[in-house]
């Protein structure tokens, strides 16, 4: 790796790069659970709504050989389990937590189930923005060779952050969120408004799978997650619910996540595997230093299930 | 004036007149409102007094639309109207102020207002909406800081935000269910007298719910009675002197008497020290710092302040639920770390506000709940690590029957138990044998006149029989009328100590408000 003249350069770069491309997938489940947890749901279901996205976006693009119908359909498909979700979980007494396992583990299955026929063929991939065609170093053409879905992610989250604030439906989102029996009072149906966000989180996960099967690593196989969709919910607790605060921290995570492979590709032989649990430790370490045990989660949606506990 | 209105009937800004005629509901077999007739003219200042459960809030939800009357009619300025919905209420420019805050806490108070509106805009221009409601708030009598989040704001200022609320989508006619429970003195008359403005100027009419007379006398035009659902009085303010009033209100039944007070012996042996304590609030943002606090054998200290000033953190660091990061409670001449063995040796008993969600499993049964000091003991005092369902449930029955505990059966879950009848329950287990040190936070928050009566008893009787009693609350005259010296609290600090006999009010009050 000695050929490439930027030597050890190439770490932070590799890191960029990689923030970018691994964060996609954070990026979109994260805006997704946001909107969901500022109905005052917790969707947990949403690695199952994740990976089945990647399956029907990759089958869609390679049978159609359109990534956006893929795109598309994996929204649709993920809103339907979205909609299941909320739909289960406005009976009383059920509990939004067990539903999002169940509905996780279903998710994975049914994916696995009619994806098997789908390993096999090549379907076209995403396309993406050559940032860095000015250089002639390969590897920052390669690190900003940045894909559309970024850029859209980047204005969804800036979007939802202006949209909870200026808009009626942010602020009965809002009012949802932190109680119940006031959003009654006001004439809103919390029911449907949770039905409704968690439906959005749920296409907005499924577009975060179509990114990993369309573009990035850009295959279906039943391995394609590596809990992506679980870590962004922590990721949405660690961003207090605040949709830049969510683009921030997946960029941070997708970091993390290259540092790894970065430091393979400079020759580093020995421990980087240690530095693949980089992501998981950073949660534990920020999730512990940003909580305290005298003072509620500021910010938390009162009426989540996981306040009350 | 500028008002946003949402309402259809009445002119914005013009009070209106209700009547109720021969108003009638019955819940099953059970009549909770008989034939209740109230003329309430235009522009006038009404209260409406009554027992908990004389059925005031029924009167009251059956003129918001809460409830479909079983009988009767309601007449809005003269013209008979049906209202079915709280909707409808507002249609015709009736509008209620509850007595728990129906704010959306994390939203800010001009978010708050502007999302409670009928017709909200997609997208909301909160350039013009800012104007819209400053030239709206220049002519409120209220200032409150609208740009915060409201659960920033103290009790006092989400009660005035509810009012103003109301005034904002119009309303003409308001309810107001207790609205000076957690304000000061001084603020509380201020708001009512700012109210009482606004009445005559023919802007508003005000039916008020109260509990305290000389807010009754001062302020209100007219009184209406309710005992048992019917109307047992009323009339002009100044026709009807405080007596006949709570005579009417309570019937022949008779109020538990204070026990007269022994004095406060002079070298009385000091129990709860607090030294030099320090932590920060619920918040993070500010500090609670108790430089000294002694309480002795046998008194009863009140530490007087509006909710929010580190009451609730001083309570719980007392009770062990917050850490400290300097200073230390001292009881009985030992540090106290609050722990359950700690708590026992020391016979240190709490009753902390809202009982049923700090002092009680909400769903646990009332004997398990009574059995929360001494279920782990066995009948002489040492550990036990079988329960005895039999001995909990026979020492349930004696404090049910000794605290006149009203529950259908010791197996019942407490949630099941009115609000009297859980306070009653706590006091039971708290009070119920040797009592050292008695913490109390706001203990008759919501209770009607005889168990607040009754409450107030077993505390000076705890007092009287050599417990030293510390008793926080927002109601002054609780304070005046319990404590042997009472201290404010403010901004964390306690600010201002006073025996409590010959206390001035204005003077407290003036220190709760921070002038100090």
């Amino acid at each position: 790796m000695e050929d490439t003249g930027l030597g050890l350069w190439g770490v932070p770069l590799a890191i960029i790069g990689g923030a970018i491309r691994v964060s996609t997938p954070f990026i979109f489940v994260s805006l997704g659970e946001t909107i969901t947890e500022r109905s005052g749901r917790i969707n947990l279901g949403l690695e199952g709504t994740l990976v089945l996205g990647a399956m029907t976006a990759y089958a869609v693009a390679a049978t159609t050989g359109s990534t956006w119908l893929g795109v598309l359909a994996a929204m649709f498909v993920g809103s339907i389990f979205g909609i299941v979700h909320g739909w289960i979980c406005k009976f009383p007494k059920v509990n939004d937590i067990a539903i999002g396992i169940a509905m996780m583990q279903f998710g994975l299955g049914l994916a696995f189930f009619l994806g098997k026929p789908f390993i096999q063929p090549i379907a076209p991939k995403l396309p993406s923005i050559p940032l860095g065609a000015w250089s002639d170093t390969p590897q920052v053409e390669a690190a900003l060779n940045i894909n559309v879905l970024f850029f859209i992610g980047a204005a969804l989250a800036l979007v939802l952050f202006w949209a909870f604030r200026h808009t009626r439906i942010g602020l009965i989102l809002r009012v949802v969120g932190d109680s119940t029996d006031a959003a009654r009072a006001m004439g809103i149906q919390p029911d449907f408004v949770r039905l409704v966000a968690t439906a959005i989180g749920g296409s907005l996960a499924a577009i975060g799978g179509a990114y990993l099967s369309l573009y990035y690593p850009g295959s279906w196989n039943e391995g394609i997650s590596s809990g992506q969709g679980l870590m962004a919910i922590a990721l949405v607790i660690f961003a207090r619910w605040n949709p830049v605060g969510c683009f921030l921290a997946a960029l941070l995570f997708g970091g993390a996540g290259a540092l790894g492979p970065a430091l393979q590709s400079v020759g580093v032989t020995q421990g980087y595997y240690l530095f693949y649990a980089a992501p998981y430790v950073l949660t534990l370490i920020i999730l512990i230093m940003t909580s305290s045990p005298n003072r509620p989660l500021i910010g938390a949606p009162g009426a989540l299930s996981l306040t009350k506990l | 004036m500028k008002t946003i209105r949402d309402s259809v009937l009445p002119q914005p800004g013009k009070a209106v007149g209700i009547e109720t005629m021969g108003m009638t509901m019955r819940f099953g077999a059970f009549t909770a409102l008989d034939d209740v007739s109230i003329s309430i003219p235009a522009g006038s200042f009404h209260a409406l007094l009554g027992e908990n459960g004389a059925g005031k809030s029924t009167l009251v939800k059956c003129i918001m639309g809460f409830y479909n009357a079983s009988g009767g009619s309601l007449s809005v300025d003269g013209r008979e109207v049906v209202i079915d919905s709280p909707k409808a209420a507002a249609d015709y420019g009736l509008g209620m102020v509850y007595q728990h805050f129906t704010l959306v806490s994390s939203l800010t108070g001009a978010e708050n207002l502007v999302i409670s509106r009928r017709e909200v805009p997609g997208v909301i221009n909160w350039a013009k909406e800012r104007t819209d409601l400053a030239s709206f708030m220049e002519r409120m009598p209220f200032r409150i800081p609208l740009d915060r989040p409201v659960r920033e704001l103290a009790a006092g200022e989400k009660q005035k935000l509810e009012i103003v609320k109301q005034l904002y989508l119009g309303r003409s006619f308001l309810v107001l269910d207790e609205p000076t429970s957690v304000l000061t003195p001084a603020e509380a008359d201020e708001m009512l007298g700012l109210v009482r403005d606004l009445t005559e100027r023919k802007e508003l009419t005000v039916l008020m719910i109260s509990h305290k007379f000389h807010e009754v006398m001062k302020f209100a035009d007219a009184v209406s009675i309710l005992r048992r659902g019917k109307l047992v009085g009323g009339g002009k303010v100044g026709e009807l002197s405080t007596a006949e009033m709570a005579a009417k209100m309570i019937g022949d039944v008779k109020l538990a008497q204070l026990d007269s007070r022994l004095p406060v012996a002079n070298a009385a042996r000091p129990v709860l020290k607090v030294e030099h304590l320090k932590a920060p609030d619920r918040t993070g943002l500010k500090t609670i710092e108790i430089d000294g606090l002694t309480v002795c054998a046998g008194e009863i200290v009140g530490i007087a302040g509006i909710s929010g000033n580190g009451q609730k953190e001083l309570t719980e660091i007392l009770v062990g639920q917050r850490p400290s990061e300097t200073g230390r409670v001292v009881v009985n001449g030992e540090v106290y770390g609050a722990t359950r063995q700690e708590a026992r040796t020391n016979n240190v008993r709490f009753i902390p506000e809202e009982p049923l969600q700090n002092a009680c499993a909400p769903k646990m049964t009332v004997s398990e709940n009574l059995a929360f000091r001494m279920f782990d003991l066995k009948m002489d005092g040492r550990k036990s690590i079988w329960l005895s369902r039999r001995q909990m449930k026979s020492w349930a029955t004696t404090l049910i029957s000794d605290f006149k505990v009203k529950t259908a059966s010791t197996a019942s879950p407490i949630a099941a138990l009115s609000g009297g009848n859980v306070q009653r329950a706590v006091l039971a287990r708290e009070l119920t044998g040797k009592v050292d040190l008695l913490i109390v936070s706001n203990p008759c928050f919501g209770l009607d006149f005889s168990a607040v009566a009754e409450i107030r008893a077993r505390i000076v009787r705890a007092r009287n029989s050599g417990a030293a009693v510390l008793l926080l609350s927002e109601d002054l005259d609780e304070l005046m009328e319990l404590s042997d010296r009472i201290h404010v609290m403010s901004g964390g600090r306690l600010v201002y100590e006073t025996p409590a006999r010959g206390a001035d009010i204005g003077i407290i009050g003036a220190h709760m408000a921070g002038h100090h």
